[in-house]
Order: C-alpha cells, then structure tokens, then sequence
C-alpha cells in the first residue's frame, strides 16, 4: 500500500513487516521518532514483540546480544553518539556471528554539538565487522530492512543500515508498504542451529586460546564476504516478489562516461539529476552509487570504474589527517589496475551542510578541467 | 537474639546429593569462593537455568574453549553489560514461552558496583525479571588484585599500595539496589552453605529482580592461606562486617545469627590485605560496621 512516510516511520514498518521479537532501542536525535512509533506498534499489539526500554544505546545492543543468543529476531536503531556508544558490543556481536539488524541515522558526532547529517558515526564502525549499506531513500530503507535479515540470518552477520539525518529521516516521501504476507514469503522465521537452550547446553562466547582465535577471526572475514555471493540472490528474489531492484553497487548513466561520480545517501539523489542536466548538454558522466560498503565489493567498483578516466568520490565524512574515507577505500581497491583512473576525493556536506546540483556540477567541473589529481581532498564549499 | 545452629554450617544433604551442574576440572584457585558460591547457587536453581556472565574471574574459571564446566546453558558478555545481557536473554525466552527458566546474571564486584553498575540499575529500575548475583571478592582480582567499589577501607590492593591503602569505604551496593525497589534482594555468604542453597531455591517462584550479593574470599587477594577461605569469610559475618540478611517486598529478615561474635580487627588479622592498617583506621571500620549493624536491626522493627 502506498504511504506518505518519512524515513524514520519506513524503518519502524520495516521491523514491523520482519515480525522482529525483541527491539531494544534508546532515543536519540533524529532518530527518536523510530523509538516513538516502534512504541506505539508494540503497544497497540500491531508488533508482536517485547520492547526493552534501555538506559543507553549501549545496553541497547547488549540487551540483543542476550536476545539474538537466545535465538530471536532482535532489531535497534540508533545514531551518531549512540552508535559510538555501542561501539565495543557491536565488535562483540560479530564476533558472537549474531544476526541483528540496525537503523543508523547517519549524524555528526560530537564534540561540537551538531545533529544533522554526516557519516562519520558509521564510518567509525567499519572494523566491527557490521555489514554496511547505505540508503537514500525511504522506500530503500523500508525495503533494506527485509532483505537485510534475510542476509544476516543467512550468513550470520549483522547488518547496519544507514540514511541521512533530516534529509531522510524526517522527509516525507511516497513509500509503498507491502503486504505483510508477502514479506512472510520472502523471509521466514528466525530458526537457528544453535541457541540457548535448556535440553542442548551450551557455552557461547568463552575465552579462546592463540590456538583457535585467529582461525575465528578468519571465518568472521569469510561470513563478511559471503555477503557479495548472496546478497545479490537476495536482491533478485526481492524483485521478483516486490518488483523493485536493488544491488550491492548500482550504476546510472555509466556508459561512455568520461567522469563518474561515487556516492553514498541523499547526495547520491542530487548527483543523479545533475547527471541528467550535464548528460543533456552532451557531458560524459555517470554516477555509481555506494550501497554496500562492508563487506568491500571490490570486484564491483573494479568493473565499473576500471575503464573510466576520472572519478569522483564525495564523502560526507572526514578521517581528520586522511580526508574522506570512501575515497580512500576506492583508490585502494582501484590501485593494482593497470589503467586505474584518476582519483578525485572531495569532502563535502559535513555536519548537514547542503550539497546542492550547483555543487555536484562545480564538483564535477573541477574534476574534468583538472589534469593532475594530487590525491588531495578537495574540501567543497569551506567559506573563507 | 537466636545463634546460628550448626545445621546453618555443614552442608545440606540435598547439595551432596543433587545434580552437579557446576562439574569439576573448574580454573579457580584453591580456595575460591567464586567457583563454591557458583556451585551452590546451581544446586539451589536446577537446570533451567541460564547464565549470562561477564567479564570476571568466572570466565576464566568456566573453561577456554573448547571447554566449559557448565551444564546449563552459558553466554559471555563484554564486562559492563551483565545486567542489559540477561535482560535480552529474559525477553527472548519470554516470546520462546520459557518463562520458568531462571535468568541469572553472574558478576564480580566490578561488573557490579563499578562498570556495570548503570546496566544493572537500568534491569533493576525495569524490575526485570532476572536474578542478578554480584560474587563479591572486593577487588579486581581477575586482573591482579586492583581496588574496586567493594574494597573495603584499609586494605591493601595494587593500585592502594603500603603506603596508600584504600581510605574509601565499601560502597552500599544493598541500599544502591534497595532503593529500586526490587522483590527480593539478599546477602549470603560461602560460609553458610545452607543458606545459599536456601536463598536460591527461594528466588525461583519470585518474579521481577532478585539481587543477591554473595562474600566469595579470594586467598591471593585477600592474603590468606587457601584452607582458610571459609573461615575467614564466616568471621566477616561473625565480625558483622558482612551479615546475611534479606529483604523480601520490603520485609527485611537478618538469616545468620552468628555463632560466636569477634571484632573488626580480629576479622582483618587473618588477611595479609589489612596489615598496612592504622589502629585509627581499625576503630573506624568498627564504628562503621556497628553503625551499620544498629541500622540493619534498626529495619527489622
């Protein structure tokens, strides 16, 4: 059913529609209004699920170590300092290979208070061994949240979903809900191998010797990377029940591109008309849109941009010392092709600041008159 | 006032007896009071029962993988998140429809008075239906003997050396919990094994959060000779340093009379923890225990 919904609303229908058992969850700007709603549901009985109203987000996560353990559907949802908070439990729970889906609003962290959109809060998680993918709209939050469980529940890792504060989650858009049954199709109840369980005695999470822990890491990487086989079967299956497509990395506009762009969230909408704009004046552009960020899909980015001559990574968040993390992860994964593209690494929009089409074109004009990419950040729009 | 009996003392035949779900082969030292209370505590609840255990001697003590002395089901958790771990492992078995397994979250004097102490009192302040057991060796022993919230005033710890000894006394981690109004929050001690396996038997048929603070010697930590954990523990309660006691929906009912009363520093004479003491320090702690102990009376009227 199509609905008027802003993001933060697509993500409490999605863990509804995922029937999730547990939701552990702590409010936080701008993410509260999940909180809120999720409240609601679980009250009104539309969610059949118990709702633990935690001290802190890192409870939250530790209240779905015990749940997830003891074999349930568990779903949080955070954002910037709460995400930070968990910080040491989301290690804990990939390690533990629990299947637990997370909302992240993507916001500047503090010091220096700000709330608005930046993602440096998720970046900071990208050793954890949380699977990442990034969302710009609200219909591809509601619907990352049910594929999202299907692939955590299959390969056992957790997933984090990301979307912009503001820009997202408290933007009101057309989102179509699908029917429960559907869903009910498409992803089956949560049934683990192993679990707490009083009649199969287990000990889960003990202390492991240089003799085994090093194997445990390794298939913690390997479960990570299971993710670029099968989420794409995930996707398609997706499609082919709800009729929208979705993929690890998306391209638009690729063909012939003399530049392509590379983005992640609600920059990526902004990208996608100026493409259009500059494609209608006979520019070669295109745009690939970032969605999963771990596990890295290496070959993906390869085969898109290997064969263009320039690319353009914005990054709305910022490694001070390094630049924007994004970049820096494809131009690692682009180094070994002999005819690697130029790179182009462009902070902007940090803290919320707005990145306009005006933006995105003098981003990528500065891109096509230059010959000579230093590998310098580019800091888009710093006022004097 | 009535004395404890010598039934209070020896161990209960049913303990002999029962299950063992706590098996031999544990990594405790001689003379851990941790590992004892843990099998005691598991003879009172049975096997559906589920341990969610945090970062302290007992993770170690349980076995490294691929080993676990544990016969019910156990999950570790990061140090400071014992209380929040149960409370998921509650919900989960809740929608399951295994309500009647006891949830039991099982932590030091660290995870308990300090890191985990937000945690808990989040569980506590929900009145989880949890029972939650602080095993109390008043240090961080686990890393080497550092001072903790329950290290009590004078004793000697790594970070409170000869010439700095804890000035601090133990934090009220009962009236902490108390005043959250809880069902059920008791105090015991490895040198009344009865009582333990009484207490715990007892938490079973309450709903909500169950606290129970349990004294567990540690002889490298305490400086004791390991055959005298038991001994010394019983004089903490005939010192009155630590009395058994429990409060039940308010009600407060003190569960050991001791047999023998001794002072404060008869008590802290048996440790080599205490020996950098001041005889100031020593009056003191016997006024603060007195005080106490006027006060824990105090609540039975």
């Amino acid at each position: 059913m199509r609905q008027l919904l802003k993001g933060n609303y697509a993500v409490a229908e999605g863990a509804r529609l995922c029937r999730v058992k547990v939701v552990s969850v702590y409010p936080i700007t701008p993410q509260t209004t999940i909180v809120e709603r999720l409240s609601e549901i679980c009250a009104s009985g539309e969610l059949d699920a118990k709702f633990i109203k935690v001290e802190s987000e890192h409870s939250a996560m530790a209240t779905l170590v015990g749940a997830s353990s003891a074999g349930v559907r568990a779903f949080t949802a955070t954002s910037s300092n709460g995400l930070l908070l968990m910080h040491e439990v989301l290690h804990w729970v990939a390690g533990a290979r629990l299947p637990i889906v997370m909302t992240n609003v993507n916001r500047a962290v503090s010091g220096g208070w700000n709330i608005w959109a930046d993602q440096t809060d998720s970046i900071s998680q990208r050793d954890t061994g949380w699977l990442q993918i990034y969302c710009e709209s609200s219909q591809e939050v509601l619907d990352s949240v049910i594929m999202a469980y299907r692939l955590a529940e299959k390969i056992l890792m957790p997933v984090m979903l990301t979307y912009d504060a503001f820009f997202l989650s408290h933007t009101t858009e057309v989102v179509d809900v699908p029917d429960i049954e559907l869903v009910d199709e498409f992803l089956p109840p949560y049934q683990p191998e192993f679990k707490l369980d009083i009649d199969n005695p287990r000990m889960f999470g003990g202390l492991m010797s240089p003799d085994y822990f090093y194997e445990h890491r390794y298939t913690v990487h390997k479960a990570s990377q299971e993710a670029l086989e099968y989420y794409p079967e995930v996707c398609r299956e997706f499609r082919d029940i709800f009729g929208r497509d979705y993929d690890i990395t998306e391209e638009y506009r690729t063909d012939g591109a003399e530049v392509i762009v590379v983005t992640t969230g609600t920059i990526t909408s902004v990208v996608r008309i100026t493409v259009d704009k500059m494609r209608e004046a006979g520019r070669k552009v295109g745009l690939m849109k970032l969605r999963m960020f771990r596990p890295v899909p290496v070959d993906r980015w390869r085969s898109i941009l290997g064969n263009v001559a320039k690319v353009v990574v914005i990054d709305r968040n910022l490694s001070p010392g390094l630049g924007g993390v994004f970049a820096d992860e494809v131009q690692a994964a682009l180094y070994s092709l002999e005819n690697r593209p130029s790179i182009y690494p462009v902070v902007a929009g940090l803290g919320g600041r707005d990145v306009t089409p005006a933006d995105i074109e003098g981003i990528i004009n500065h891109a096509l008159s230059s010959d000579d990419p230093a590998g310098v950040p580019l800091f888009w729009g710093l006022k004097e | 006032m009535e004395r404890t009996t010598q039934r209070m003392i020896e161990i209960p035949r049913d303990v002999m007896t029962g299950e063992e779900l706590w098996q031999p082969g544990v990594l405790s030292c001689q003379g851990c009071g941790g590992s004892l209370a843990m099998k005691l505590a598991l003879k009172g609840l049975g096997r559906r029962t589920v341990i969610v255990l945090p970062a302290c001697c007992m993770s170690i003590i349980v076995g490294a993988y691929p080993y676990s002395t544990s016969q019910v089901p156990l999950l570790h958790v990061p140090f400071e998140t014992a209380a929040a771990g149960a409370s998921g492992v509650r919900a989960a078995l809740d929608i399951r429809g295994e309500e009647d397994v006891v949830v039991m979250a099982w932590a030091g004097d660290g995870g308990t008075f300090d890191i985990g102490l937000q945690a808990l009192s989040g569980a506590a302040e929900r009145n989880e239906d949890i029972l939650y057991v602080c095993y109390d060796n008043e240090a961080y022993m686990n890393t080497g003997i550092q001072r903790s919230g329950a290290t009590p005033a004078g004793a000697w710890t790594t970070t409170t050396p000869d010439k700095a000894v804890k000035e601090e006394s133990k934090k009220d981690i009962e009236r902490i919990m108390l005043s959250h109004d809880i069902p059920y929050m008791a105090t015991a001690s490895v040198a009344y094994p009865a009582d333990i396996y009484a207490k715990f038997k007892k938490i079973r048929s309450i709903k909500g959060t169950k606290f129970i603070h349990i004294l567990s010697p540690c002889p490298p930590g305490w400086q004791i000779d390991s055959a005298d954990s038991i001994k010394v523990s019983r004089m903490a309660t005939q010192s009155n340093v630590f009395p058994i006691y429990e409060v039940e929906n308010g009600k407060y009912t003190i569960n050991v009379y001791p047999e023998k009363e001794v002072t404060v520093k008869e008590y802290m004479k048996t440790q080599g923890r205490f020996r950098y003491i001041t005889d100031d320090a020593v009056n003191a702690a016997q006024e603060w225990t007195d005080r106490k102990w006027e006060k824990l009376k105090g609540m039975l009227k």
